[in-house]
């Protein structure tokens, strides 16, 4: 399980138009793991991110998450293995008309089998886990930057992900809560088991991973690990 | 089975997101109300001119109708030997018959002294001729000459009749020229081809109207024993009769006359133009509101499709929106339409009612233009692409 990923190359455009973005990338992502990606702008993290997410067809080499082949695999396979994928975005990208509740449960609606109000409990259960318990009602707009982006850690955990996909989930917010997302979200990964891939470019976070990579125009390399789970 | 639907809810999303958006919402439901307003005027008006159209007929006491087959409307009704009706009393399912002359004649505002034409119906005025039974009790002030019954919702053009009548003075007047009294008043209501009604004896009918030779009528009522079959009756009569008459029902004879209105005047087309353009207005409307909606919600439908949504789950979102947005508006449509019906039966003595039948027409044609409106704006979501969105 986890993620393998071996000789994975990735291009936009077409013909001569043709721009490679990752060249030949191998990666290694064990269940449980946190590992942190950086590197300048440009050199095509946030592309290697939407192949892992099985947002994007993959075009040469292979993708393996959670024992799954996307090399080659179809919109609605790939939509199904999403399911299983938790992801946080720059943006926290929750849903405007819904209250901090209804959008979590949004995540928890994912999970198969459970009645309405098992589905909105779990809602409830993980807003108190990232220290929301006081604003289940709340619209997105009434919250801060910070809450937002814990409501939106919140809904991709409630749909028990066995993988947390993360695009500098703290661009958007003040070094402190940023720092507080992070360790929250590490945490409560640990919790759960789930492998989390984290992009970003705040050196003040570092010191959560278990392994940092580097990409430097679309080539990944190990860096020094600093922390150690 | 209901539990465990109940159990698998889901968050209303296409409720929340119209509602959370009140004042669109408001737009979408007044353009859907519009619409439905203008198609219920339309229709209610179209079938309420083809109804008005036979408000006299329908009050005819007779199971058939004969006519001459030269009569294409009553506002033009050829006349026929009057032995034809006494002929049709040999047929044993005959109850009973009532010779009916039926002209459109000339009624002199007494007031104003301009001439109007009314229709005039004259009978034997111990026949059985409405089914009414105010005529009846009114009939027998016909037997002197020159008496006549007035509508009193005819036009207001034909004089303060009814007002005068009722006041208690004599009301006189001249029809074609011949001095007539009003001897009473009826409750029939203006017609396609009529502004306003009178009833008279034949005899008066005969003296108003010089042209009509004594033995001819325009209308022969018949009816039949209770155990009849009338369609069968008809049929009979009409191989038995010459053919200088047809046999009708009454159903038959209502709907001849309201087919000559739906097929020889543009009155059906124009109504039913109007109502396609409320159907056209009110598509543009919620094509408008919903393909922004989806537009603007885009990133949001993005997202729910990283999660792992699956697009047919979010083409339903939209599809509920039409459905709530039809539904929303049609409810303010309805209770307008009746509200309007009322001012044009009180404005215009039209017989605008609100029937079943229009109802779920309109009901259809929003849920369309609604459901419609949603499949082209759900084109829309398939620009949303989850991997634009980190
Ligand atoms: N959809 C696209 N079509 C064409 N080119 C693209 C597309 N997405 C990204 N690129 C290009 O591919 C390169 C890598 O982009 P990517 O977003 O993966 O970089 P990144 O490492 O995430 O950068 P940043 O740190 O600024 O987010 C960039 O030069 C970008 O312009
Ligand atoms: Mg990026």
């Amino acid at each position: 399980m986890g993620i393998v990923v071996s000789g994975l190359c990735h291009s936009y455009g077409k013909g001569t138009m043709a721009r490679q973005v990752l060249q030949d990338v191998d990666l290694r992502i064990d269940p449980g793991e946190v590992v942190l990606l950086t590197g300048p702008s440009g050199c095509g993290k946030t592309t290697l991110l939407t192949l892992v997410g099985a947002l994007r067809q993959v075009q040469q080499g292979s993708v393996r998450v959670l024992g799954q082949e996307l090399a080659g695999a179809g919109r609605a396979s790939r939509q199904r293995l999403r399911r299983r994928i938790g992801m946080i975005f720059q943006g926290h990208n929750l849903l405007r008309c819904l209250s901090a509740e209804q959008n979590v449960q949004m995540g928890a609606d994912l999970l198969p089998g459970l009645s309405y109000r098992a589905r909105r409990d779990l809602a409830r259960q993980w807003l108190r886990a990232v220290g929301l318990g006081d604003h289940l009602g709340k619209l997105p707009h009434d919250l801060s930057g910070g809450q937002k982006q814990r409501v939106a850690i919140a809904r991709a955990l409630a749909a028990e992900p066995q993988l947390l996909l993360a695009d500098e989930p703290t661009a958007a917010l003040d070094s402190r809560s940023g720092r507080d997302v992070v360790e929250l979200l590490r945490s409560l990964a640990r919790e759960q088991g789930c492998a989390v891939l984290m992009v970003t470019h705040d050196p003040r976070i570092l010191d959560v991973a278990d392994r940092l990579l580097r990409m430097e125009d679309g080539r990944l390399s190990e860096s020094v690990p600093e922390a150690v789970g | 089975m209901a539990w465990r639907i109940w159990q698998g809810r889901r968050i209303p999303l296409a409720w929340l997101m119209l509602t959370r958006q009140p004042v669109r919402l408001a737009v979408a439901l007044a353009g859907i109300a519009f619409a439905g307003i203008l198609m219920f005027m339309q229709l209610g008006f179209r079938d309420g001119l083809f109804d008005a159209s036979v408000t006299v007929h329908r009050q005819f006491d007779a199971d058939l109708v004969l006519m001459s087959p030269r009569t294409m409307s009553s506002i033009g009704m050829a006349s026929f030997p009057r032995r034809r009706l006494v002929q049709a009393m040999a047929d044993p399912a005959v109850r009973g018959i009532t010779p009916v002359n039926w002209g459109l004649l000339l009624w002199r505002n007494p007031d104003s002294r301009i001439n109007r034409s009314i229709l005039t119906i004259g009978f034997e005025p111990g026949d059985p001729l409405f089914l009414d039974p105010a005529l009846a009790a009114q009939a027998e002030g016909l037997t002197m000459k020159g008496r006549v019954l007035f509508d009193e919702r005819s036009r207001a053009e034909f004089g303060p009749i009814a007002e005068r009548f009722r006041a208690g003075e004599v009301v006189e007047t001249e029809v074609a020229g011949t001095r007539v009294r009003v001897a009473g008043l009826l409750n029939l209501g203006p017609s396609f081809g009529a502004d306003g009604n009178m009833i008279t004896s034949r005899d008066t009918f005969l003296e108003l109207s010089p042209g009509t030779p004594p033995g001819s009528i325009e209308l022969g009522l018949i009816r039949l024993l209770p155990d009849a079959d009338p369609e069968t009756v008809a049929q009979r009569l009409q191989r038995q009769l010459p053919p200088d008459v047809t046999v009708f029902t009454k159903a038959g004879f209502e709907e001849f006359e309201k087919t000559y209105w739906r097929t020889s005047t543009a009155i059906g087309f124009i109504f039913t133009l109007g109502a396609a353009m409320g159907f056209v207005v009110g598509c543009v409307i919620v094509y408008q509101i919903l393909s922004s909606d989806v537009s603007d919600h885009l990133p949001e439908y993005a997202t729910l499709m990283a999660m792992g949504y699956p697009l047919p789950s979010l083409l339903r979102v939209v599809g509920r929106e039409g459905l709530l947005l039809a539904v929303l508006g049609y409810l303010p449509a309805y209770a307008a339409g009746l509200g309007l019906y009322a001012l044009v039966r009180s404005g215009t003595n039209l017989p605008v009612f609100m029937n079943l039948d229009r109802a779920l027409v309109v009901l259809v044609m929003i849920l369309v233009m609604c459901l419609a409106s949603s499949a082209l704006a759900m084109r829309r979501l398939a620009d949303a692409d989850p991997a634009e969105i980190f």
